[in-house]
This record gives C-alpha cells, structure tokens and sequence, in this order.
C-alpha cells in the first residue's frame, strides 16, 4: 500500500506537549496546533467507550446525515385535538416530563390558563386545584410530534401549525405563536390571554388553513436558508422569516377569507416572532429523523420545562438525561432584573439542536447584544459551536463567514471533551405564575444532562 | 488554584523549574491539579483547597516577600510566553481547534502529532484517522486493545499509526519527536524502538548514507496482541516509495507467530531488508548499521570516539541511561554492572522525559562511582545543551575518582551540534563514543583498571 503522508510536504497538527510543537516549528514544518485541554471530569472512561464503539462514525454519519436532508414544508394548520394523541384534561408541555408539585411558576400559570380556556375550571383557584388534584394528565410534547415554546402547554382545542418532512415522511407540530408581553407561553393566564386564545382558535387558525389549502404547501427549509442570510437566527429573532411567511401566505389569506385578512395579517405582522413556532416544528421533524440510530452520540433534542434542562440523543430512544435548568443571563424589559427571571423554559432549543439559534449568533448582527456585546462576540459564539457539532448544514449559511454552513448536529462525546456547552439563545420568563416576559438573554445548559447520556451510551 | 486554565505538563515542569531556580524561592510546584500533583504538594507541605484535574495549581515557598512577588511575576512572564508561542506556527485560525477532529477539517494536514496524557490519546488519533490522517503517537500508557483497534481502524483507512509510545520519526524530512537531523537518502528505516531508530541513522549519518523516512511502529508493535499491524503497513508504504532503496527493520525479537508473519512479508518485498532484532545473541545496533552500509555499497567508517585517558576508582560498573533501547544493548555487551533507564514509566510518573527534564540523572550521577557509562541523545525537542547540565557533574565525578563514558548518539546538523557536544563532554573529562555499542565495551574494559 501507498501512504499520502510520505509524498509532499509534511503538514502537521500537533496536540499536546508544546516541547513537540516548538520542535516542529523550529523546523519550519507547517504545523496546526490543537488547543487541547482535558475532558469534562469524570468522562473520560465512557468517552474511550463510546468512541470505540465501531458503529459510532457510521450511526453519527447516517443521523446527522437525516438531519441535514430533511425538507421541512408547512402543510397546515389543525386543532390539536383533531391531529395529536391528545384526549380531553390532558395537556402537553415543554422539556422533559414534570408533574404540577415540581413545575415552576411560569409553568403552572400557562396549565392554569390552559385549563380555564378549555372550559376546565372558572377562574385560577378552580383551575389549580384541578392541577393539583391530578385529575389533568400532563405529558411532554416531544413524546407526540410537537414541540411548544416557552412553557409550550398545548391543549386539545389550541391550533397547530402541521409541519412535514417530505425528504424522510415525519410529521412535527407547534402551536401558534401569541405574541409578546402576557401570554399563556410564557405563564399568564388573564382574562386578555384566554382571549386571544379564543380568537386564534375561531379566526386565526381557520383562516390560516384555508389560506394554506389554497397556496399550497410552504418550503420551510427555502425560507429558513433565506431569513438567515436577512439577519435572523431563528430563535431570538424571527423579523425576517415572519416578513417572508407573510410575502407568501398573504394573498391567500385575503383570498381565503375577506372579511377577517385584515385582522390575521395586522395580529401577524404585530409579532416578529410569529414564524418561530413554524421554525420549531421545522426542527422538530427534521431532528426526529435523526432519532434512534443505535450507536449514535447525536443530540435529538434538548428541552426545558423551567425546572430541568433534559436532552435525548438518537443512540438512546426516549430516554431523558437532565439537569437543572439554569438562570438565563440577559437583558430584561422595564424594571424588571435577574430576580424576577425564571430558569430557562421551553423547546425552543429545537432551533440550536437543528444548527440554529445560538449556533447561527453569526448571522444576526442585530441582536449581538444579547450575547454580551459586539459582533466579534457573536461569530465567536458560532465558531465555538463548529468544535461540538458533526457537520455544517449545507442550506443553512452564514454571510459573514463566507456562506459556512451553520454548524449543525450536537455530538455528545465532543461536549465531553472539550467542555463546550451549546450556545442557546432564549426568552425570559417572569417566575412568578402571570407575569409574561421579563426578558431575552444566553443561557448555558447544565453539563451533567451530556455527561449523563455519554455514560449510557457507554453502557449500551 | 486557577481554575479552567490548562498547559501540558512538560511546559508546566519548565516553568516549576524556572521558579525554582530563582533566588530566595526553595520551592516552586506548577502543576495540573491531578490527585498526583496535589498529592506531591501537600507532601511538600502545602495546605490544598479543593481542587479537580482541569484546574492549574501554584503553590510557591519563598525565603521573602521580595521573592515571592518576583516569582509571581516570573509566573505571569512565562504564562504569558505559553500563550503566545503555544498555538503559533502555521495558519492562525481566529480561534484554535480544541479537537483534531476540528483542526483536521479547517486544515488540510498531512498526518497528526499526538502527545497528550495517555488516557486522553485515544479520541485525538481515532479523530486522525476517521479524517484519513496518519498519526504518531508520542503518548504512552495506551491499553493494548485500544492501540489494535487504533491499528485496524487505520488500515481501513489506508493510514498508519505510529505508536503508542512512539519516540521519534522522520517523514518527508520532518523530525516528529526525538528525532536528529539526518540527511536525505535512500535509507527507510521502521522501528519499534525509538532510540535504536536513532542510534542506527546516525551512525548512517556519519557514513554519509541518509534515510528517506523514519517509520516508528511503537514498542508494542511485533508483540502477539497487536500482531505487527504497523509494521506491515510500514514495511509496505516504504516498498512502495520510490525515495527508499534499503529498508531497515529495527525491533526487540518479536513474539514467534508474528516474525513468522513478518518474515513473509519481507520476502514479499521488491526492496532489500536488514533486519536488526534486539537482544541477548543478536547484532548490536552498530553492527546493524554497518550491515545496512555493506548492502548500500557504502565503505562502513571508523565510528568516531574521543577518549581520555581514565582509571576507575572501583569496579563497580553504573549505567545511567535516558534511551531504553540502549540501556539494554548496554547491559547486554557489559554482562555486569547495573544500570538504570531514567526514561521507564517509573521515573517518569509526574516528571519529563530525561531527555528534557534530566534531574533525577543529574543526582544518580553525583552518587556514582566506578565506572560510570552514560547515553546522551541529542535532536529536536531535547534538551539544548545536555553537555553544559552535565559537565559539572562529570567533573566531580572525576574528582571522586569514577571514570565516566558517554555514548553520544546524534548528528552534526543537530541543534545541540555533535561537535560541540562531544568537545564539552571530552573537556569536562569524559571519553566519549558515538557507538553506543563500542563505549559499552570501553567501559567494560576500564572496570580492569580499577585500582
């Protein structure tokens, strides 16, 4: 056999001790150094388990592989009832499975609201005690195809946007987005939020069906790609590929129904954020094509339910590997400040478990703040993202780097070694049951949730 | 304790040395805060906090504040030094890969260097290979069974790996390692042990004759576990490369199924094979390069050696070596005596190789007696000036009455220059030899001089 390195000029990359580096230099050998440091502690018997296991390279390969094929296209929008495992006093929610004892504040405001607008219960005490009492059965919206913001609560008569994966054949649904300041999703329950609630689910969801039935189905993955390259990432800011949903929905609507396009297209262009939700199922059914490949280290989800910060990898079914949800750091609205701020909510971390969001921090100039200053800050915070992901998708690109690929499919044994964190972007929920949103910032998931599951997947 | 900030340990322990020599400071601990270190510490007779391995550990004693505070400064200096130089060469990327999985996929490299604690060895050359990359493995205390699937996930590849424990290679010029500056020529040379790789290519060096590549294979190599994976893959790559004539095979005396599948490939080959076995009965290192030059039709040299004249004060014959491979070459020739390998895991633990770090040799050789037989192995990553550190110590040998032999393995174009080495060596007392073979012999003959 032949070996390319005894042809040409040796190129070489160095980890470990300088000495050797330095030898190499002093040589004047074309040298890349590593800035290796030690794995996470305790990791390191599961790493060389897991990085030994012969079915890791392909299983990763033939995931990520799903995750970056599918083709996301919004087909519709449908009761929940009608489209989800969904019967009547059940409720889905965001992150991993929680009961009412540990839910936290926000959490609990939005299965408050959620029962009063289905009818359940009168006012908040009739509604909490129905909680308490257990007679509400609750489970996660990542066990049915869905995934929610925020506290994501979805009951039976909420309206979904329906999401489907014509590369791989999956399904993925998300509710549809309120608006900011005091919603359901982020804990408030007032009278003004079952409301609106009514309306979405008598005009907007109706209107927004028919509309779709007539433009047919919407290319969700071409819009994304899109919204980037305008300065979006797809989590905290939704400017973009709000303006570009309503470009192409907006003579169906009127088309669909005069009487009410006015009212649709004035509450969806009020919220900049109101493609999120349809961004999310987008994730959610292209990370769900990448679920169980047996061997696979690849991240399929990382959820909150304001109380724990769970993630699944393909390699490992259904299983849920937690830690405690952390305290986002940001920028609050009005007065309020960190001792307002609940821990981190919600399954919005679809968007940097797809290769968007914090991962795609490059893209998005405008909301640089958010990760503690200038725009250096936000192409380092993609760049570091490259370092624990397997591939770049190839639609989602970034401008400002050259038209890279988004840096996309967290593996957890690269979290392992280099103790880098996903980067997540996030709202803010106000802890106390009611409040809404007290502001937008960073948030750093619990290391022990990757750990966790690297140690399984070493048992596997 | 810094937390979260991290160096390799050979940096480390240059800059423990480097505040420890300073005035007024007695003792000076830089370290990772390993069970090891903190337990090294705390024996030192410092109170440790808390601490886990990914944090760096300070503890400095000194005489005064004036000393400490020149310390501490003297610390930031050489932080400040490791940060600059410790990821330059080649292109700057904005920020350095922390994998070699991410470097191999921002650069177009040609092979990996991997030298990182043991344990940890295993992802970065699984990344070289999954990113089709050769790899030497400068590392050690890899599990067997994890360096054979290494071996087959290569082969598949199409790749090799060198190592673990791999001292020293030379690829298309570049001295991966402990490895001298040779000159090129027809010469491929695959080795399971690092200092006999280099003791036989200098010699050639000395003839005139040069190596197109120096393949190391990794000590483990030919033994029944890892059943001569590389080394074919090795002997193979270099039957193909038009650049080698001559191949050198350099191994301790393989496990018998696997010389039996070795010989076959060797007979395979188009291109001629010297092998050169290690041990009890076989050639010595220097008669395997001379046999290498008869082959080339090169005229095999007188193999320079300054010598001084020299009685022993005793009989006792010490062997204080940094090289394994030659340590046991020595004993072999000698047949009495003892000698001690500063580079075995022992001596090792918690401390650099002695060809950077050589203390711990410094302080056997201030006890020796007799006839003293030393290696000093010069080349790229070690030590810059071994003759200066040891010429001291020479001399007072000396002056105890020991005799004291070196074997001086290294080329001209070395950093550390032969000459120089071997006049400093010469002055402060020592004969000296650049066959590790022909000093053992004179050292042996000098323990008939003893009075």
């Amino acid at each position: 056999m032949t070996l390319s390195m005894l042809d040409g000029e040796p190129r070489v990359i160095s980890a470990g001790a300088a000495v050797l580096a330095e030898a190499l230099d002093q040589q004047a050998v074309p040298r890349l150094g590593v800035d290796w440091r030690p794995p996470l502690p305790g990791t390191s018997e599961a790493l060389l388990k897991v990085l030994a296991d012969p079915r890791r390279e392909r299983a990763n390969e033939l995931a990520v592989g799903r995750l970056l094929s599918a083709r996301p296209q919004l087909v519709g929008v449908r009761p929940a009832g009608e489209v989800l495992d969904l019967p009547p006093r059940t409720f889905f929610h965001a992150g991993p499975p929680i009961d009412w004892e540990r839910a936290s504040g926000p959490m609990r405001g939005a299965l408050i609201g959620a029962a009063i607008f289905e009818g359940l219960a009168a006012d908040a005490e009739e509604a909490e005690r129905l909680l308490v009492s257990g007679s509400v059965m609750l489970d996660s919206c990542h066990h049915h195809r869905t995934v929610g913001p925020m506290a994501g609560v979805v009951s039976p008569s909420m309206w979904m946007f329906e999401v489907l994966d014509v590369e791989h054949g999956g399904t993925a649904y998300c509710s549809l987005n309120e608006g900011l300041g005091k919603v359901l999703r982020y804990g408030a329950y007032g009278p003004e939020v079952v409301e609106r609630l009514r309306w979405m689910g008598d005009v907007l969801g109706p209107v927004l069906a028919g509309a779709l039935a007539l433009s047919g189905p919407i290319d969700l993955r071409s819009l994304i790609a899109q919204a980037l390259q305008m300065g979006d990432e797809l989590h905290n800011r939704n400017r973009a590929a709000t303006s570009l949903l309503v470009r192409e929905i907006a003579p169906a609507i009127v088309e669909a129904s005069p009487e009410h396009a006015a009212a649709v297209l004035r509450f969806i262009n009020g919220n900049d954020h109101f493609f999120l939700n349809a961004g999310m199922a987008a994730g959610k059914v292209s990370a769900d094509a990448a679920r169980d490949v047996p061997g696979s280290s690849l991240v399929v989800a990382m959820a909150r339910n304001g109380t724990d910060f769970g993630i699944q990898v393909s390699g490992l079914g259904n299983r849920w590997f937690t830690g405690p949800a952390g305290v986002p750091d940001g920028l609050y609205l009005g007065a309020y400040g960190p001792d307002d701020a609940n821990p981190d909510i919600g399954d919005s971390t679809i968007t940097e478990t797809s290769g968007l969001g914090g991962f795609a921090m490059a893209a998005a100039p405008a909301i640089v703040r958010f990760v503690g200053g200038d725009v250096s800050d936000a192409i380092a915070a993609t760049r570091s993202m490259y370092e624990i992901t397997l591939a770049e998708h190839p639609a989602y690109q970034i401008p400002g780097l050259g038209f890279r690929g988004t840096p996309t499919g967290i593996d957890v044994a690269l979290i392992a070694r280099t103790g880098q964190l996903p980067i997540v972007n996030t709202g803010i929920a106000g802890r106390v049951a009611g409040t809404g949103q007290v502001g937008a910032g960073l948030v750093s998931p619990p290391a022990e949730a990757f750990t966790a599951a690297l140690a399984a997947l070493a048992e596997k | 304790m810094r937390a979260g900030l991290y160096h390799d340990s050979v940096s480390l322990m240059r800059i423990s040395q480097a505040l420890s020599s300073r005035p007024g400071v007695t003792v000076a601990v830089v370290a990772m805060a390993t069970e090891l270190n903190l337990g090294l510490a705390r024996e030192a007779g410092f109170e440790i906090a808390e601490a886990g391995p990914t944090d760096l550990l300070v503890a400095i004693r000194a005489e005064s504040e004036a000393a400490m505070k020149d310390a501490g400064e003297e610390l930031d200096r050489q932080f400040a030094a490791l940060a600059r130089g410790g990821q330059s060469g080649g292109p700057r990327a904005e920020s350095a890969p922390r994998t070699t999985r991410s470097a191999a996929r921002a650069w177009d490299a040609t092979l990996a260097l991997v030298s990182v604690p043991g344990r940890h060895a295993f992802a970065e050359a699984m990344d070289a290979i999954d990113a089709g990359l050769s790899v030497m493995i400068f590392s050690d205390n890899m599990p067997v069974e994890l360096e054979v699937l290494l071996k087959d996930r290569a082969k598949e590849r199409g790749v090799l790996v060198m190592g673990p424990d791999c001292g020293t290679a030379v690829v298309g010029g570049a001295g991966l390692g402990f490895a001298n500056v040779l000159r090129p020529g027809p010469v491929g040379v695959v080795a399971a042990s690092g200092t006999g790789a280099q003791q036989v290519t200098c010699l050639l060096d000395h003839a005139g004759a040069g190596v197109s590549h120096v393949l190391g294979v990794g000590g483990r190599d030919l033994s029944a576990a890892v059943g001569g994976r590389s080394t074919l893959v090795a002997l193979s790559a270099l039957d193909a490369d038009p650049a080698t004539e001559l191949i050198v095979l350099i191994s301790k005396p393989p496990a018998p199924e696997v010389a039996d599948i070795v010989r076959q490939a060797v007979e395979r080959l188009g291109t001629p094979v010297v092998t050169a076995l290690l041990g009890a009965g076989q050639d010595d290192l220097t008669t395997a390069a001379e046999k290498a030059l008869r082959d080339l039709g090169v005229t095999v040299p007188e193999w320079p050696s300054w010598t001084v004249p020299q009685q022993a004060g005793s009989a006792d014959l010490c062997g204080l070596y940094s090289g394994g491979t030659l340590c046991a070459e020595a004993r072999i020739i000698a047949g009495t005596g003892s000698f001690i390998d500063f580079g075995d895991d022992q001596y090792t633990v918690g401390r650099a190789h002695p060809m950077i770090d050589p203390t711990m040799r410094l302080e056997a050789l201030g006890r020796a007696s007799g006839v003293v037989l030393l290696d000093v192995v010069l080349g790229n990553a070690a030590e810059p000036d071994p003759a200066d550190r040891l010429a001291p110590a020479i001399r007072e040998a000396r002056e105890r009455g020991a005799a004291v032999v070196v074997a001086l393995v290294g080329t001209e174009s070395d950093p550390q220059g032969l000459r120089r080495q071997a006049d400093a060596l010469v002055a402060a007392g020592a004969s000296v030899f650049t066959s590790n073979a022909a000093a053992a012999r004179h050292a042996t003959s000098l323990i008939g001089s003893a009075q």
